[in-house]
């Protein structure tokens, strides 16, 4: 892997509030690598949710360039764009997002089911999926059957199902105590750091900081802190 | 994707069947109300419809339809009679009557008198009894409205009527159209018939014409209107008066009409309603399906698939709902002969799939504002 897996310069954005704009993101010039576990941090409203939408092709940025894996993404038409997602990201939402009236392996086979793979071919890969994450045994439950540690597992194997070479992940740990949050990380670690692949992670959860290959920090819109540790003030 | 859509909206059934429900109901109200309406309207053609082997009916150039209708001269009979193309043509009388039945009853009925030779003009199948019933005294023959109303626990056959101070025995049943307003019918003679019915100098309400062969109906008509300067109508002309009479005389294409609209409004409130309540409590799916890197367009495909599944299910049950409601109403005169005309399911399924177009269109426009940034919000 020759250049960064992502990299930003110059993103800006703007949002409308009534009369006023309110800048989120102020010059972001940031690359992410492949290979390692990236953690984004910052307080509520310092722009990190921001950041990761606009990273992973699903905010326009106000102003500035973001190439991922060489490709300039919002240089791409809306449908190309669309693709991109669909091909090279992979998403685990903080509320998991899960499809409740389908089972875990159809979940987890929803963006192979996407790219146009047969529903059957696409499950079998699904379960296989889920296997690896240890949960096989509950591939034909509905998600309001598992615990809240099963949806999340559901949610990274439909993030990874098609093996994605980008892995995003909002508050992954938010909704779980600390010893599932460091399981949850050390199976994201197993399974979404590979050497030609990138995950970033979204949190503000201090308990699994020490987890991350590099912490970049966000306040009011700009990173005041890149390192593998977190500063002594935060 | 289309799987995932029929699964995400079967997976919530109270709104799944709220759905149906909705559909059902409109394709019901919607269906039953205009094959009311059709049949009712049928029904100002039912004196014609009876008649089966005339090919033309003469009448007084005021007269509008077999109910409507101004008497004649005697003298008009032998008039058509000699109008080249006129094969046959019978005397017709329709009057309305008062029979005060063994009980004292009174009930007001129409007398339809009928050619004494060839009994033309009675309806062409009988329930009970033979035609040639009415060749013995002061016979008569009841259609099967009266027997149900008038006799509702025993047969009518031997049974005496008072008929305009007139003894009338009833010694058959027809199996006739009942008229619009479900009067009870009664079939005689002509010679009998003018003794039941008060006379005025003029008592003849009808010729019934059978035209000659090379002869269309058409051109009989406009001979008979050329020589006699009498009113003729081709049978289906006729029917068609009937029928227009009723459209243009009374509110029931306007309360019709009303029920109809409210069908079709209450499926928009209901479809609408429980569409976007789906919605909505499945945004953060569709929006993370776009996230994912599902199109606009799969998108559109799998919100029509879901209305597609809701009109098919909610639409077949309207119609057999409707097909059941004729099926088990159909002993009762009242609807008897009543039939769904194809063009009704045919207006019902236009009506759905506006109502479908309608709703998911506004639903939809709910999913296609989502931003799959949202997701993270």
């Amino acid at each position: 892997m020759s250049g960064p897996a992502i990299s930003t310069r110059g993103v800006t954005r703007d949002f409308k509030a009534g009369q006023q704009t309110i800048t989120v993101l102020h010059g972001i010039d940031l690359d992410v690598k492949a290979g390692e576990l990236t953690f984004l941090v910052g307080e509520s409203g310092s722009g990190k949710t921001t950041l990761i939408s606009i990273m992973c092709g699903i905010l326009w940025p106000t102003l500035g360039e973001v190439e991922v894996f060489g490709t300039d993404i919002y240089d791409l038409s809306d449908d190309d764009l669309v693709e991109f997602r669909l091909q090279n990201i992979g998403f685990i939402f903080q509320q998991y997002n899960l499809i409740p009236s389908i089972d875990a392996a159809s979940n987890a086979a929803v963006p192979l089911i996407a790219q146009g793979m047969d529903r059957h071919e696409a499950r079998k890969r699904a379960v296989a999926m889920l296997e690896k994450l240890n949960i096989g045994d509950q591939a034909g439950k509905l998600p309001n059957q598992l615990s809240g540690g099963q949806q999340q597992r559901v949610a990274i194997a439909r993030a990874l199902v098609h093996e994605p070479r980008l892995v995003v992940c909002d508050e992954p740990t938010a909704a779980l105590d600390a010893a599932s949050g460091r399981r949850v990380m050390d199976l994201l670690r197993e399974v979404a750091v590979a050497e030609d692949r990138a995950c970033i992670i979204v949190t503000h959860d201090n308990r699994i900081f020490d987890m991350a290959d590099r912490i970049l920090v966000l306040e009011d819109g700009k990173v005041t802190h890149d390192g593998k540790h977190m500063p002594e003030d935060h | 994707m289309i799987w995932i859509a029929i699964r995400m909206l079967t997976g919530d059934p109270q709104k799944f069947f709220g759905l149906v429900f909705g559909i059902a109901f409109s394709t019901l109200l919607i269906t039953q109300q205009l094959t009311i309406f059709v049949n009712l309207l049928e029904r100002g053609a039912s004196g014609v419809y009876n008649v089966s082997s005339a090919d033309v009916w003469v009448m007084d150039p005021v007269s509008r339809t077999t109910d409507v209708a101004y008497a004649m001269p005697s003298t008009a009979l032998d008039k058509v009679r000699g109008v080249p193309g006129v094969e046959w043509a019978v005397p017709h009388i329709r009057a309305n009557a008062s029979v005060r039945t063994k009980d004292g009853d009174l009930e007001g009925v129409a007398v339809i008198g009928v050619d004494d030779a060839t009994l033309i003009g009675l309806p062409k199948n009988m329930v009970e009894g033979s035609v040639d019933v009415l060749s013995q005294p002061d016979s008569v023959i009841i259609d099967d409205v009266g027997t149900t109303r008038m006799f509702p626990d025993a047969s009518p056959i031997g049974e005496r009527l008072e008929l305009n101070d007139q003894r009338a025995v009833i010694r058959g049943i027809a199996d006739a159209i009942p008229s619009f307003t479900s009067t009870v019918v009664l079939y005689t003679k002509y010679s009998n018939a003018l003794n039941f019915v008060p006379g005025t100098r003029n008592r003849l309400s009808f010729v019934l014409v059978g035209k000659a062969d090379g002869l269309t109906s058409q051109e009989l008509v406009d001979r008979i209107e050329a020589e006699t300067g009498l009113r003729a109508r081709t049978r289906e002309q006729f029917a068609r008066d009937g029928v227009d009479f009723i459209i243009e005389n009374t509110g029931i294409p306007l309360n019709f009409g009303i029920t109809v609209a409210l069908g079709f409004i209450v499926g928009v409130a209901i479809v609408g309603l429980t569409f976007s309540l789906f919605i909505r409590d499945n945004i953060k799916q569709f929006g993370a399906l776009k996230a994912i890197g599902v199109t606009n367009g799969t998108i559109r495909r799998m919100v029509a698939a879901q209305a597609g599944l809701v009109g098919l299910i909610g639409y077949g049950l309207g119609v057999l709902g409707t097909v059941g409601f004729i099926y088990a109403f159909s002993a009762n005169p009242t609807f008897k002969g009543f039939y769904i005309p194809w063009q009704i399911p045919l207006i019902s399924l236009v009506a759905v799939t506006l109502i479908l177009a309608l709703t998911g269109w506004l639903a939809l426009r709910n999913v296609l504002k989502t931003e799959p940034a949202s997701v993270f919000r």
